[in-house]
């Protein structure tokens, strides 16, 4: 017994450690996070699947086994203990009891015995008679079932585990180790799986996942192993008709449903049911779950407005599809698309504050020497601080947050003006144009000088457009200090000058281009402009070509479904009913015995009543009580209905 | 109220359970099966066939524990007449400001701040009683923890209706995050320590459980204040099913006997240290301490064994497995593990007394962190009630 609780406590610290290290991860994570040494150490010790872990699975049988000798060596004893009555006790063990009561009383001894009987069966008790050398014996019990507790909850317990290692992956952990079957870990076509990473459809229990887009249909499970997974090939095909998710008025899903119709070779027409969460399809014994879901490779229209300048291209792209961007530039690789981006307002107070900003998508700019950069773009302008922008997260590292390029959106919520203003900005002739005006506006007279300023103007914006803020006024601080002399800070301004100017002559272009006046532009185009100009100045680190704008999409999405058989299911639900039934036993019903001992006495006969209890003593003790109190009353020589007479017994 | 108590005394009443049984308990009953089939008819639209047998197999254990604790019948009507009030005066949401009954009583915001009230402050009386070796603030103490029972489950019964008032689609259980729970937790546990209260007729044990149940308190007052965790959200998918109704239930009546017997444990070391000056205080016996702890760890394993077959159940249906290692069910069978541990010490080597309490006590942290800790610290398939 002690073993017992040593193997409960093993057991209970042993799953202590699944649960503070993450279970099922990609090994590379595991690597990132314990070095090389203690990875392989935690490997080898079976610590990313614990509870697959030899070691594991070997307490567990251990307690099985040990429960199961325990209850063969324990079931006879049980048994004999609910059928026997004990009435061949002695007297004297009788005496012997804590729990005991005596009496005189004016009946014949035969009476006497009936009365007692007669009262332990009103109390619930079963009776057997025995007549003794002297007198007669009356034995009774109650609440035998208590013993069945035991062997129902320890045969529950082993039924439990026995029907868990049905559904265990123990024959396949086998073949993994010995090497029959090996681990796929590249992310290839089905087709393209190696023989010895497939399983042939078998009776045997698994759980597996497989994404299937809308319209498409696959007849395979993946399951989960190592490192990496092994295909399970299902006797049967699902083939995806829709996906939904509706939401509340929150932006929180509700529901996650599939329509899946399910074909199968003896099957005479194909069943078609919806999955939900909560609501699985079950065929011949295999189980198909809403699990998750997924982008199906959604198409997605983009236009791609070159950073610098010239005209916009456009181009079609697949989520989960890659593609080089025209012009040789960088492949793009799309890597998630999502309708809705449902984020807390801007003056939120708590997190159930929220708005739906619109469609995004994640996709990857990756460079021939295989870096990458990743973006996630807003379909729509997101109105945020008054203004209205387009978002773009950018990011270098998958372990770093997105950082956002705001860029103003027009009086229209398009990219126009932006792109014209970055358009002129780019050009060289432009910008001598614009720095013509700027130097004309400023009062600039001779010739000679305003053509090298202009000149220069083009190489102040060209390196604020490629380096950021700082590089201009590095730039400027250098050429004038190379110049003046000994007077630097005057000619920086007129620099700054000239750029500020220069800049707002190129907005005052696009302006004009526009139809407005340039001369009175109003509120809303001087913040365009200023935020426009802080966009380009952030465009230096934004480290892409091209800006991609979502115009359209064709959303197709894939559900994620779980299919799982587990033909050991019911066994395990049939411990669990044993072990119910048996705890409750256990608890709430006390195996008890009493004895009533009759023999001719003085006045007739001599009663002794004695007990004993095998669990739950203040209980007992009340019962007792009750029942000692009601044979008093009914040995009574006049009855239950005298209560004046004196007691004819009395207690010990 | 001391119909029970026949104990010793010499006339035994010979008659079965249901001739026992007096009139008050008959209309009860018929009562609580009238409310009962009213609902099912009423809101029949909204309940497929397990909603229906839960509701009846509700109101059969209801009408059972009634029967056997009388003091739960009065209950049952006074929460019973309070929600309902609060319903009749509840067209929309909007009322819970402008009526005064459901702003200052029984709104569930208003019902469960009552509660929040009351629980500390049934825990001082008892405290006080015990100290002061007086029975009269232990009556108040016992008073107090009712009422707070009450106003504990009336403001989860119409939170349950203001989910609906919220959007039909909204509607549900309110057993469904940790907010809810933790009211669940408090008023459970108290009403557990108020049926062995009234069964071992002692009051002196008020202010150990109180104390657990203030802290929940305080804790659940953090949550609503700090976190802003008492809004009412929609469910998500996982959660809609009417395994809800039954699984957490029970696995509460588990936390709270568990979260009992600890503080049994607790009773049991202090008396240890001056057994006859506690005994002067009141203080039951040694034994009778250690049998009631033996008493709240086998119901708490009891419930807590039906509440994770029950989890199973339904994880079979929702995850595509019933047995999936996830923290929280992983960190059931540990709880579980550990009180099989404890029973098998108790029944086959016999221990009792000092070092079975202070096992039951650890216990306790083991339930806490299946209970919170698990939420707060690992992430996995339940995580519901995140912080």
């Amino acid at each position: 017994m002690n073993l017992a609780i040593t193997l409960l406590v093993a057991l209970a610290v042993a799953s202590v450690i699944g649960t503070v290290l993450q279970q099922g991860q990609p090994y590379p994570d595991y690597l990132l996070k314990f070095g090389p040494f203690w990875f392989e150490v935690y490997k080898a010790l079976g610590l990313y699947d614990v509870y697959s872990a030899p070691w594991f699975l070997f307490i567990l049988s251990f307690l099985v086994v040990s429960t199961s000798v325990c209850l063969v060596r324990h079931t006879p004893f049980m048994w004999k203990e609910m059928t026997r009555f004990r009435e061949h006790q002695q007297e004297r063990s009788l005496r012997a009891l804590s729990h005991r009561s005596e009496w005189d009383v004016a009946m014949d001894p035969g009476a006497a015995a009936d009365t007692a009987e007669a009262a332990l069966r009103r109390h619930g008790f079963r009776v057997r008679r025995k007549p003794r050398k002297r007198g007669e014996l009356v034995a009774a019990m109650s609440g035998a079932a208590n013993r069945l507790g035991y062997v129902f909850t320890h045969l529950g317990i082993v039924v439990i585990c026995v029907g868990g290692l049905i559904d265990g992956n123990v024959l396949l952990q086998w073949q993994y180790w010995t090497g029959d079957l090996t681990v796929e870990t590249r992310d290839i076509p089905v087709s393209q799986v190696d023989e010895s990473s497939r399983l042939p459809p078998r009776p045997g229990a698994f759980r597996g996942n497989v994404t299937i887009p809308e319209g498409g249909s696959a007849g395979v499970a993946f399951l989960r192993m190592g490192e990496g997974y092994v295909v399970q090939e299902l006797p049967f095909r699902l083939k995806v008709e829709d996906f939904r998710i509706e939401h509340y008025d929150t932006g929180q899903p509700q529901s996650f449903e599939s329509d899946v119709v399910l074909q199968a070779p003896g099957l005479e027409e194909p069943i078609e049911q919806t999955i939900r969460v909560n609501e699985p399809l079950e065929y011949n014994g295999y189980a198909i779950y809403q699990a998750n879901f997924g982008d199906g490779g959604s198409r997605l229209d983009l236009r791609l407005w070159p950073l610098d300048g010239g005209e916009p291209a456009t181009m079609e792209a697949r989520v989960n599809g890659e593609a080089p961007l025209p012009d040789s530039g960088p492949r793009l690789e799309v890597t998630d698309f999502s309708v809705f981006n449902i984020h807390p307002r801007p003056d939120a107070v708590n997190n159930r504050d929220v708005r739906n900003v619109g469609p995004s998508f994640t996709f990857r700019l990756r460079r021939e020497t295989g870096e990458a950069v990743e973006y996630r773009n807003y379909m729509q302008p997101v109105a945020m601080d008054g203004g209205r922008y387009y978002l773009s997260g950018m990011r270098r590292s998958p372990a770093d947050e997105f950082r956002y390029l705001h860029i103003p959106a027009d009086p229209d919520g398009e990219l126009d003006r932006f792109m014209a203003l970055l358009e002129q900005l780019r050009g060289e002739e432009s910008v001598a144009a614009a720095a013509d005006r700027a130097m004309q506006d400023i009062g600039v007279e001779q010739e000679q000088v305003r053509r090298q300023v202009a000149r220069e103007a083009h190489g102040m914006i060209d390196t604020l457009l490629e380096s950021g803020f700082d590089a201009v006024l590095e730039q400027q601080r250098q050429r004038a200090e190379a110049r003046a002399g000994e007077a630097p800070e005057r000619l920086m301004d007129f620099y700054r000058l000239v750029l500020e100017r220069t800049l707002w002559e190129a907005y005052a272009r696009v302006l004009t281009r526009e139809g407005s006046d340039p001369a009175e532009p109003t509120e809303e185009d001087l913040v365009f402009y200023r935020d426009a100009i802080t966009a380009m100045t952030a465009l230096a680190d934004y480290g892409a070509p091209v800006f991609l704008e979502l115009t359209n999409f064709d959303h197709r999405q894939a559900t994620g479904l779980q299919i799982a058989r587990a033909p050991g299911q019911n066994v395990v639900y049939t411990g669990a009913l044993m072990l119910t039934v048996g705890v409750f036993l256990l608890f709430y019903v006390a195996h008890r015995r009493m004895w009533c001992w009759v023999r001719p006495g003085a006045n007739g006969a001599h009663v002794l009543l004695a007990g004993s209890s095998h669990r739950d003593p203040i209980g007992f003790a009340r019962v007792f009580e009750r029942l000692q109190a009601d044979l008093a009353q009914r040995f009574r020589p006049h009855g239950p209905a005298d209560s004046t007479g004196a007691r004819p017994g009395e207690r010990q | 109220m001391s119909t029970q108590q026949v104990l010793g005394q010499d006339t035994y009443d010979d008659r079965s359970f249901l001739a026992r049984l007096s009139w008050f308990d008959w209309a009860w009953a018929l009562a609580l099966i009238a409310g009962t089939v009213y609902a099912s008819v009423q809101y029949s639209p909204w309940m497929d066939v397990y909603n229906q047998g839960i509701l009846y197999m509700a109101c059969g254990m209801v009408l059972l524990v009634g029967w056997l604790w009388k003091p739960a019948r009065v209950f049952v009507l006074a929460v019973a007449a309070a929600s309902l009030f609060a319903v009749f005066r509840y067209p929309a949401l909007e009322a819970a400001e402008t009526d005064f009954f459901l702003n200052y009583l029984l709104s569930s915001q208003a019902a469960i701040m009552w509660m929040c009230a009351l629980f500390p402050a049934a825990t001082l009386a008892y405290l006080g009683g015990l100290v002061a070796r007086a029975p009269f603030p232990q009556q108040v103490g016992s008073a107090l923890a009712w009422v707070a029972c009450g106003a504990g489950l009336v403001g989860l019964l119409v939170r349950w209706w203001e989910s609906y008032l919220i959007g039909p689609e909204v509607g549900r259980i309110p057993v469904t995050n940790l907010y809810e729970v933790f009211v669940l937790f408090a008023f459970t546990t108290g009403l557990i320590y108020l049926y062995y209260e009234y069964r071992y007729g002692t009051r002196a044990l008020g202010g150990f459980v109180g104390l657990v149940i203030s802290a929940a308190i305080g804790f659940l007052l953090w949550y609503h204040f700090a976190q802003d965790a008492h809004h009412i959200d929609p469910l998500i998918p996982a959660l809609q099913s009417w395994w809800m109704k039954i699984h957490v239930p029970a696995n509460f009546i588990g936390y709270g006997s568990f979260a009992i017997s600890a503080m049994m444990g607790v009773a049991y070391l202090i008396r240890a240290r001056n057994p006859g000056g506690w005994e002067r205080h009141g203080l039951p016996s040694a034994e009778l301490l250690d049998d009631l702890m033996y008493k709240t760890v086998a119901l708490g394993f009891a419930f807590f064994t039906v509440a994770t077959i029950l989890g199973a159940l339904w994880a079979a249906e929702a995850w595509g497995g019933y047995w999936s290692w996830d923290p929280k069910e992983t960190w059931s069978l540990i709880t579980w593990l550990n009180y099989a541990a404890w029973l098998h010490l108790r029944f086959s080597k016999g221990w009792r007394g000092t070092p079975m309490a202070w096992w039951a006590v650890a216990g306790l942290f083991v339930v806490t962190f299946t209970f919170l800790g698990v939420n707060i610290f690992l992430s996995g398939l339940h995580s519901y009630g995140e912080l």
